[in-house]
């Protein structure tokens, strides 16, 4: 079982990518669960989504993880959320900041035994380059598919276009070319 | 005629938008909705398929819950396949309503999203407004996760439309936990899913002018008893019902639903029952269990109301030590799961231990830990022979342990 956190804020789209990963995942014949904990939370606040990937049906309904991937899509979380928080010692990180990977870890001293577990790449900068809007849950995808090799950048995008179905022409290509910068650029 | 709408074999749906799918599907004739968290979606969903014009039927937009289950009255009574969606404070303001749709047996479906009462108020899942439609005559479906909350709509028409039954079904998700957390669902093409639910049959229907009927007429002592008990005696006699569609959904879909649902019972020294996601979450910890060495096993109860009486008491008649969960704050009594399980086991040979924990209000996480925790509990009950501990526990609740009530077998 995959197990993967994501920490985001509310309209950041954690859930939409989470929901998205799953989709593209289940087209492989595997199990996923995608769920997030929000409630009543308003734009803006701090939220956690989720992710399970499993070979057999994920029966599994508990909140409680121990992730295998920590996704954090806004910077500031990297600083005020727990993003360490019941981790393992595999457990990888990629953080969306525009600071150098180095710049980071010296301010965050949680990170400072986890180095060569920790990925960042500028999503948000990334999304508002090509969709136009800060929305850095589908750059964080591409960056996640280059640091776990999950799946092919190739095969990736072209199932994330028929996730994106429902958007204009226009949107979809901008998420594709913010995927592949992600994933060309995360480090 | 309504748009079909192209499915694949798996998609991957929160049980929100799963229950939604199967509504559109059993082409509903009325849908009257007030949209409530955490079942907005389902509303918001049926909302964009009628106007898609993938619904044939009617949508009506009432000012409250009340309306909703009032309208869904009236359009049943006059002879339409009728649905709708609520949770907590929506359904509390039904009930009244309730009983009027059941008393005039009429086979309204709804699917409810469980989720807290007020005060304080919480958005999140608990079993308050499961609990809240016990005694309202509707028969009640229980989906552990979205592929069930998908199926059970399904059936749920197929069960209260039958003219043996004729009454009204709930089926009921856990809010967030179900409702919002999308996984892997097996779908059925919308013709192979209409064909299963069927054409709706009317019966005694009010738009029918050649034959007119009253329905919710007044009855006072010289009545009211002969129509309750009858209507008492339609619920208990539904399970054949129940069992046969449930069969025929099986032999459809090879998906295999049971008025209670057991799992590694064979030979289970010990087991917990519970409804909602938490019966799946404590499976995880019984089959970890049994590598250790504890003979665990859990049971539900997938239709909560007829409750199922004869099939708890066999699958739990040999087991040593029970708990019995309730998510739903049980406010001076024992929890109402507990005491429906030990009514049934008082009348077994054996007479297993029953303790009782209330636990998850207001969404509060329920581990596969706490529920290993809970199993052990139960081997020492089990190998002590009596209850070792008060009978009700609060189970992931922070302060003082709380614990009410000594066993009087003891040692």
């Amino acid at each position: 079982m995959i197990e993967i956190r994501w920490h985001s804020r509310a309209g950041q789209g954690a859930v939409t990518g989470a929901k998205g990963l799953g989709d593209v995942v289940a087209r492989t014949g595997k199990e996923v669960q995608a769920f997030a904990l929000y409630g009543s939370a308003k734009r803006g606040a701090a939220m956690r989504a989720y992710n399970r990937i499993d070979d057999k049906q994920i029966i599994n309904h508990e909140k409680h993880m121990l992730p295998d991937y920590v996704l954090v899509i806004d910077p500031a979380l990297a600083f005020t959320d727990n993003i360490t928080e019941n981790d393992k010692p595999t457990t990888k990180y990629i953080i969306t900041t525009h600071l150098s990977k180095d710049e980071l870890i010296s301010q965050i001293p949680e990170l400072q035994d986890k180095k060569d577990r920790v990925f960042v790449v500028d999503a948000i900068g990334i999304s508002l380059d090509t969709i136009g809007r800060s929305i850095p849950n589908t750059p964080m995808l591409g960056a996640l598919m280059k640091v776990s090799g999950m799946f092919e950048l190739d095969f990736f995008l072209d199932s994330m276009k028929s996730v994106l179905a429902k958007f204009p022409q226009k949107i979809i290509d901008a998420n594709m070319e913010a995927m592949t910068r992600a994933y060309n650029e995360v480090k | 005629m309504a748009e079909k709408m192209e499915l694949k074999e798996v998609e991957v749906w929160d049980g929100n938008y799963a229950a939604s799918q199967a509504l559109r599907q059993a082409q509903v004739d009325v849908v009257a909705a007030y949209p409530i968290t955490p079942s907005t979606p389902i509303v918001e969903n049926y909302g964009a398929y009628v106007a898609n014009g993938y619904v044939d039927g009617e949508f009506v937009m009432v000012e409250s819950e009340h309306a909703a289950m009032s309208g869904c009255v009236g359009a049943a009574a006059a002879g339409g396949r009728v649905a709708t969606a609520t949770s907590s404070q929506g359904f509390a303001l039904m009930v009244e309503v309730l009983y009027q749709a059941s008393g005039m047996r009429l086979p309204i479906v709804m699917t409810v999203v469980n989720r807290a009462l007020a005060s304080p108020l919480n958005v999140r899942g608990d079993h308050s407004d499961m609990y809240l439609g016990r005694d309202s005559g509707w028969i009640q479906l229980d989906a552990f996760n979205a592929q069930e909350a998908y199926d059970l709509t399904l059936c749920a028409f197929k069960i209260g439309e039958d003219l043996r039954v004729r009454l009204p079904v709930m089926v009921h998700q856990d809010g967030f936990l179900t409702s919002h957390t999308a996984q892997n669902v097996h779908t059925l093409s919308d013709d192979e899913a209409y064909k299963f639910v069927g054409d709706y049959k009317p019966h005694e229907e009010m738009l029918d002018f050649s034959k007119p009927v009253t329905y919710g007429a007044q009855t006072e002592e010289d009545w009211h008893f002969e129509h309750k008990a009858k209507q008492h005696k339609a619920l208990i006699e539904s399970r054949e019902v129940i069992e046969e569609v449930f069969a025929e959904f099986k032999k459809l879909t090879g998906r295999e639903y049971k008025r209670v649902e057991s799992y590694m019972m064979d030979d289970a020294e010990v087991a917990i029952v519970a409804l909602g996601t938490t019966v799946e979450t404590a499976r995880v910890a019984a089959q970890q269990l049994r590598e250790e060495g504890v003979k665990a096993g859990v049971v539900a109860p997938r239709v909560f109301r007829p409750f199922p009486f004869d099939d708890i008491r066999d699958a739990l008649e040999n087991t040593k030590a029970i708990a019995v969960l309730d998510r739903s704050a049980p406010m001076g009594a024992m929890g109402a799961l507990f005491n429906e399980v030990s009514a049934a086991l008082y009348t077994t040979p054996n007479r297993p231990l029953v303790t009782n924990f209330i636990y998850g209000l207001g969404g509060r996480d329920f581990s596969v830990e706490e529920a290993k925790r809970i199993f052990k509990e139960q081997k020492a009950h089990a190998d002590a022979g009596y209850i070792t501990t008060p009978i009700q526990q609060f189970s992931g609740v922070r302060g003082p342990k709380l614990g009410f009530f000594e066993t009087k077998r003891g040692k």
